[in-house]
């Protein structure tokens, strides 16, 4: 292995980290948007808001991404009704094809993530909240969404490092992000081995970073426990003189 | 019994059920019960487990809708569908005005059910804040007020699960005085803590009813009932069975079956 052709194309490479990250962050954060009310129709117990949810977390989490991008970037150009109107400004470019997918994509898994968190959520909780007067919305905003976010925290974070490798699709539709340089780098210098190596440290390097603001954002929040309290507990100490 | 309406006066404080129903899981929980707690009333209600007084307590500020029935709040009448013969679930109409009478009505639960992703203090100011606009500044200085109240100014800043059990029911009944509410309901408070930690609890309400508070009590601490309760009652199987002031209620009870109940919490 050439060690300095590993740490050059390291560097060549690390021009891709904006986009990358780019890509990471705008699909996150529209994934989130599409999430959070998402996860609440899918966690009611009314199944006209909760089937069509569950229709859609389905079908995402069911196809491969790779095939989804496929679909809007080749497809979506297919249909003339797209292609005469004002979305074809947006969709004929590639970066805007990978937004919408990994959004879309990123949103399914989300949303399934926040429902386990938001019925997790015990009732007294809920109660309490009503027994103050909270409205439904309120409760939501303040009380259970608060409360669901933590608990679902860790796995959150694991889908946010997914979705950081999952970037990488972006390279087959062209887009010059960390994976699309190291194609793009390999097919001049032909030299796989270094620049694939490169390219892996560059994630590897985000995924580091990303674990560990979601670790700090952890204990951040961490005066709020995961588990709630437990009134039950028992007295160990106690229980030993008895 | 259900169905005879009364005449009475309606009073303007204070909460007033009639004939209340609830079918829960195949059981009639609440069998026409009728209730009716006056200003300044502290109502202690004892029956053994499953007799309904959860149910009850829960029917007076619509955290369960009862299937038939009326309640007034200060002396509004709350908008309630009843169920319908065929099984149709009853319904709140009114919503704000459900969340009016709640915000008037405070609850302490069993179970404390403190929200833990909040301080103590942030537990006893998110009502005033939400509900009543209070601003942060003046919620906060009305939080440690009610956490000094409770014996707990050093724990503003302590998470639930921070707290003791006996600390944490004394944050949700600071939480629920910072509603300024005009009637306090209590689900047996006390019955989810240690021994050693029930007495800290039980004072802070004793001081609450000292000032002349409007209380609704359901607890098995039988000689915290007798003393501080201005009327007691004994609810069997959904309804009550009887209801009287302390002093023959614990000294003379009428009913065998509430004889045969005091006898065994002896
Ligand atoms: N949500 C529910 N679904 C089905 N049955 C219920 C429900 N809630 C209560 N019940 C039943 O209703 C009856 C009365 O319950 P409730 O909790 O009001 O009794 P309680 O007097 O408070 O008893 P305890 O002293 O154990 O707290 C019980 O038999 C209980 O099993
Ligand atoms: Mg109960």
């Amino acid at each position: 292995m050439d060690i300095s052709l590993l740490l050059t194309s390291t560097l060549t490479l690390a021009g891709g980290i904006p986009l990358t990250l780019l890509l990471t962050f705008a699909s996150l954060l529209a994934g989130l948007v599409l999430a959070v009310p998402l996860a609440f129709m899918r966690a009611s117990s009314c199944k006209w808001l909760s089937l069509p949810v569950l229709a859609y977390t389905y079908v995402l989490r069911g196809t491969p991404l790779l095939v989804q991008l496929f679909i809007i970037y080749y497809g979506l150009g297919q249909i003339s009704a797209i292609r005469s109107s004002v979305l074809w400004v947006l969709l004929r470019d590639p970066f805007w094809c990978c937004l919408l997918a990994f959004s879309l994509n990123g949103a399914a898994y989300t949303t399934e993530i926040f429902r386990g968190g938001i019925q997790a959520v015990s009732n007294g909780m809920i109660e309490a909240a009503q027994a103050v007067g909270m409205s439904p919305l309120q409760i939501k905003r303040r009380i259970i969404f608060p409360i669901a976010f933590r608990s679902v925290l860790p796995s959150y974070a694991n889908e946010v490092i997914s979705l950081v490798k999952a970037t990488s699709l972006a390279s087959t539709v062209t887009l010059l992000e960390i994976t699309g340089l190291s194609r793009k780098l390999v097919s001049e210098t032909f030299a796989p081995y270094e620049i694939f190596i490169a390219a892996g440290v560059l994630y590897l390097g985000l995924t580091f970073l990303l674990t560990g603001f979601f670790h700090l954002l952890e204990t951040r929040l961490n005066g709020a426990p995961r588990a709630e309290a437990r009134p039950h507990r028992v007295d160990l100490q106690q229980v030993a003189h008895e | 019994m259900p169905g005879a309406p009364k005449v009475q006066q309606i009073p303007m404080h204070g909460i007033r059920a009639e004939r209340i129903e609830k079918r829960l899981g195949g059981n009639d929980v609440l069998r026409g019960m009728d209730i009716d707690v006056r200003p300044g009333e502290i109502l202690s209600i004892l029956g053994s487990s499953g007799s309904g007084k959860s149910t009850l307590l829960r029917c007076l500020n619509l955290l369960t809708i009862p299937d038939r029935g009326d309640i007034w709040i200060h002396g509004e009448k709350l908008a309630i569908r009843a169920a319908s013969q065929h099984g149709g679930p009853a319904a709140i109409l009114d919503q704000r005005q459900v969340r009016k009478a709640r915000a008037s009505v405070g609850m302490v639960f069993q179970s404390f059910n403190l929200w833990p992703h909040k301080t103590a203090l942030e537990n006893v100011t998110e009502g005033p804040v939400l509900i009543k606009g209070l601003r942060r500044n003046a919620a906060a200085d009305l939080g440690h007020h009610y956490l000094a109240k409770v014996g707990l100014s050093g724990k503003a800043d302590s998470y639930p699960h921070h707290l003791s059990g006996g600390q944490q029911q004394r944050v949700a009944i600071a939480r629920a005085l910072a509603m300024e509410p005009r009637v306090l309901l209590f689900d047996e408070p006390t019955s989810a803590l240690d021994p050693e930690l029930v007495g800290e609890v039980l004072r802070v309400m004793a001081a609450l009813a000292g000032e002349g508070r409007t209380m609704v009590i359901v607890t098995h601490e039988m000689a915290f009932a007798r003393e501080v309760s201005t009327r007691a009652a004994f609810m069997h199987r959904g309804l009550i069975e009887e209801e009287s002031p302390p002093r023959q209620f614990f000294f003379s009870p009428v009913s065998s079956r509430l004889r045969g109940f005091l006898a065994s919490h002896r």
